[in-house]
């Protein structure tokens, strides 16, 4: 059902194939280069296996600064070339706020709370699909 | 008073990996004087860029933290200083969207505003200082009580 992809090793953060989608998992302080070699990792994984979506789990993550969030934004852009779309999944409040303050609100970025509603997002093609779970969850 | 031995450091900025001591000391130092999650994470994000600042453009550095007070508040400086090539056009550098580099030109604007006090000292062609100032919001009731 799911498999970890080779690309993942050289950038040290964990990339499974579910399905149609790529779910990257990005843990604590991640290093410039590693992040930079995750976007070149992702760019080609998404190439190779010709999946729709991507989701980037930053839930443990402590900070995204201006090059994490450029990085962030330019995996976005790359995926979008490549016919698949990207989702962030899991910002901390903390961050959410550090990062509006800083001025960088990655308009181009979609994200959802959590990596499921994400992978909801990316899974079902009604464009209401967003506000669908909690709609189902609510109601 | 929180003890300063865990907050006052000189850490070089010479590499990425000293990037991430900068930010995990600017963490620590941070929670032990007492600053809440938010706060914390103005701070370590501002860290982070002005330390990249002092390494990509400064050409390497250090930074200096302590802890600092002002009447009954307390709260944490930091000070990155390179010898860099300065910088000639300060507005232009703190103007957001204005890069000299592949950058988004977000840094040391951005970090102004998640810092109390921002200053920078810089001398085209000797260097650049920028210091920044948070101050823990003093809690409603003094901790302890008097
Ligand atoms: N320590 C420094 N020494 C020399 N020039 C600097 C220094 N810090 C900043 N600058 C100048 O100010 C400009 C703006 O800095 P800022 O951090 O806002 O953007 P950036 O570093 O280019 O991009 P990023 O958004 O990735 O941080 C830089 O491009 C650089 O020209
Ligand atoms: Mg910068």
């Amino acid at each position: 059902m799911s498999d970890r992809l080779q690309h993942g090793v050289t950038s040290h953060v964990p990339v499974l194939r579910l399905g149609e989608v790529l779910l990257v998992t990005l843990q604590g302080d991640l290093h410039d280069s590693d992040a930079q070699q995750l976007q070149q990792d992702i760019c080609e994984a998404v190439a190779n296996s010709g999946v729709t979506g991507v989701v980037i789990d930053i839930s443990g993550v402590e900070i995204v600064d201006s090059f994490l969030g450029r990085v962030l934004a330019e995996i976005a852009a790359n995926a979008s070339l490549l016919a698949a779309r990207t989702v962030v999944a899991g910002m901390r409040p903390a961050v959410a706020i550090t990062l509006v303050e800083l001025g960088l609100t990655l308009p181009g970025l979609r994200t959802a709370l959590t990596t499921e509603a994400a992978m909801e997002l990316l899974t079902h093609h009604d464009p209401a699909a967003g506000r669908g779970r909690l709609s189902q969850e609510l109601g | 008073m929180p003890s300063s031995t865990a907050v006052e450091a000189s850490l070089p900025i010479q590499s990425e990996m000293d990037l991430a001591w900068v930010r995990q000391h600017v963490r620590q130092a941070a929670a032990q004087l007492g600053f809440g999650l938010v706060a914390q994470t103005k701070l370590v994000t501002a860290a982070s860029e002005l330390a990249r600042n002092t390494l990509v453009h400064g050409g390497g550095g250090r930074m200096e933290s302590a802890a600092v007070t002002r009447g009954q508040a307390h709260g944490l400086r930091l000070v990155f200083s390179d010898e860099g090539p300065g910088i000639a056009d300060l507005d232009r550098a703190l103007t957001d969207g204005y890069t000299s580099g592949g950058g988004l030109g977000m840094g040391l604007g951005g970090a102004r505003r998640l810092v109390h006090e921002f200053a920078v000292d810089s001398t085209p062609g000797s260097g650049t200082k920028v210091t920044v100032v948070c101050w823990v919001t003093p809690p409603p009731r003094p901790y302890g009580g008097l």
